[in-house]
């Protein structure tokens, strides 16, 4: 699939301080890219790079097909930015706002109009469109950012912290608008809600330290860091049953050892692919009534947690 | 100058909503109206208030009102000039609304470009408002002034407050904060004024131009007053042009 966005080596010093340090990323056209990293590992900045705020020290991005640090005015017009720090014009009510947004796009009167409408429709902002920016709640105000990036209908879409602010029934819905987005619009979302990339992301970069630590997809991050254990949860009331099936899974050589979580037993094993036969015929010969078995796969916080351990000292990056 | 008709519209309309136009002009107003009445009145002030002592006060001209005027719209001018144009890119690079407008397709000249334009205006439109009520009441107390004299005389003080804006303006897109622009503003200021008592070069300076404004006024300009006008402009001109220079590669 073609790339939306493509980063070379791409480094970014302020000083003596390296925010970004040879960052090397593909995001496929049309995808939902997830980009972690704790505080200060650069995120923010490398966004910036790549909307053309901020030039790099050495290296080079291309976005929908355009060079950021040249500042092409045709790249603006294929991008959009919703950016979480951006306090927008609290003097403007939305529809102003938005309205604002679309003439800087060079749209005019029913198609303005339209888009408008589209994004507050979008959003969920139609109610409050004619109220001042300034009396809108955190996350209205976030809702109100988002719709401003979606004016132009955009080819790459850059979200910082898109729903931070939201409440649970909010989140649910931009998440669900952003899936939408899924093959029409490359979204390169930064979030800490591991929860809300996990659930809408095709593909996910973790960056710590100005490096990216990480930069696959959800199914190969799991396979990757999946630990050789499998649970086996037994229908209730099979506690004889439970302990003869302990027993003949004890005299496998392919099983390292076997827990009890209290909901389910975890049998650790040397080699998955072997063993998961192994324990699926024995199951079966045993007569236990199986509840549940599968190969337990880590979270993507369980990831994010190997990867970038949180005791490490942050102070030095953006 | 992609941009710069919407970012115009938006930089004017703000300068209302946000109330800053209508308390300057309203200011300006003020200082307009009350320059002529100072300007007849104190000598009677002063004389009732030592009414003891033998003072010899002169009988007031027209020359006092208009000198009153420029010395009133110099100073409240000044000031509003530094506290409208301190912000005015510091403000919004501090809160991010440079970045939110400058990631869509919008020229960096033309945001800066939208943003002076529209404190000109509204310095202006203040000027406008405080002169046309200096002419009015100096009229009314002092004899008609020409109205091309006076006209004239007001651009050569906005022109002086522009100067002001321009230096604000350009410490405004250095710094990423509006009082070390103020702060720079006031410097200027400073600087501008110890010049301005220079001989040679003081006509050179905003406040060096107020002379040329009083005598604009009174239809008494001679020669040699075009230098010192151009070298005022071109000022404006070099302070915006490095305002850009710095702007257009300035991390946000």
């Amino acid at each position: 699939m073609e790339a939306a966005i493509v980063c070379h080596s791409l480094v970014k010093r302020y000083g003596d301080i390296t925010a970004v340090d040879r960052l090397d990323l593909e995001v496929p056209a049309g995808s939902l890219f997830g980009f972690l990293g704790p505080n200060g590992a650069g995120k923010t900045t490398t966004i910036r790079l790549l909307t053309g705020l901020s030039w790099p020290t050495s290296g080079r991005a291309v976005v929908a097909g355009l060079d950021p640090a040249r500042g092409d005015i045709q790249l603006r017009r294929r991008i959009s930015h919703q950016d979480q720090q951006s306090k927008l014009y609290g003097w403007m009510n939305g529809r102003e706002l938005l309205e604002f947004v679309g003439r800087l796009f060079g749209f005019r009167g029913p198609d303005l109009r339209s888009r408008v409408d589209e994004a507050l429709e979008k959003t969920g902002l139609v109610e409050a469109a004619g109220r001042r920016v300034a009396g809108y709640s955190g996350g209205m105000r976030q809702r109100l950012n988002l719709a401003q990036a979606l004016m132009n209908r955009p080819q790459v879409l850059f979200l910082d912290e898109p729903a931070s602010s939201l409440d649970p029934a909010g989140r649910h819905d931009i998440l669900d608008l952003l899936a939408d987005l899924r093959g029409q619009v490359t979204v390169f979302m930064s979030s800490h809600i591991l929860e809300d990339v996990e659930k809408v992301c095709d593909r996910v970069g973790i960056i710590d330290r100005g490096r990216l630590v990480a930069d696959a997809t959800m199914a190969e991050l799991q396979a990757r860091f999946a630990e050789p254990v499998f649970a086996i949860e037994l229908e209730p009331g099979q506690a004889a049953a439970e302990a003869d099936l302990i027993a003949v899974l004890g005299q496998s050589a392919l099983i390292g050892g076997i827990g009890h979580d209290g909901v389910a037993l975890r049998v650790a094993v040397n080699d998955a692919s072997r063993a998961g036969p192994e324990i699926l015929r024995i199951l079966a010969t045993s007569g236990v009534h199986v509840a549940r078995f599968e190969r337990l796969r880590p979270s993507l916080e369980d990831v994010f947690l190997r990867l970038v351990p949180s005791q490490r000292p942050r102070g030095a990056h953006r | 100058m992609r941009g710069f008709a919407v970012l115009l519209k938006k930089e004017i309309t703000e300068q209302w909503r946000t109330g800053r136009l209508p308390v300057v002009g309203v200011i300006f107003l003020l200082f307009g109206l009350a320059s002529p009445v100072l300007a007849k009145y104190t000598p009677d002030i002063v004389k009732l208030a030592a009414s003891s002592i033998d003072i010899h006060v002169p009988t007031p001209t027209i020359k006092d009102a208009v000198d009153q005027l420029i010395k009133n719209l110099n100073q409240v001018g000044v000031l509003t000039a530094i506290l409208l144009a301190m912000g005015s890119v510091a403000g919004e690079k501090e809160s991010g609304t440079a970045a939110f407008v400058l990631v869509k397709p919008v020229g960096r000249f033309a945001f800066l470009a939208a943003k002076f334009t529209g404190l000109a205006l509204t310095m202006a439109a203040a000027v406008l408002l405080g002169g046309l009520a200096a002419y009015i009441y100096t009229d009314l107390l002092f004899a008609p002034l020409s109205v091309l004299g006076f006209g004239a005389a007001c651009l050569v003080i906005l022109l002086g407050l522009l100067e002001i804006v321009a230096v604000t303006f350009l410490g405004s897109t250095l710094v990423r904060s509006s009082i070390p622009a103020a702060a720079i503003g006031l410097v200027a200021v400073v600087v501008a004024g110890i010049v301005s008592s220079l001989p040679q070069v003081g006509h050179f300076t905003p406040f060096g131009l107020n002379e040329l404004a009083s005598d604009l006024a009174l239809q008494q300009v001679g020669t040699g007053w075009d230098w010192p006008v151009i070298a005022n402009a071109g000022f404006v001109v070099v302070a915006m042009a490095a305002g850009w220079l710095v702007f257009r590669r300035q991390e946000l």
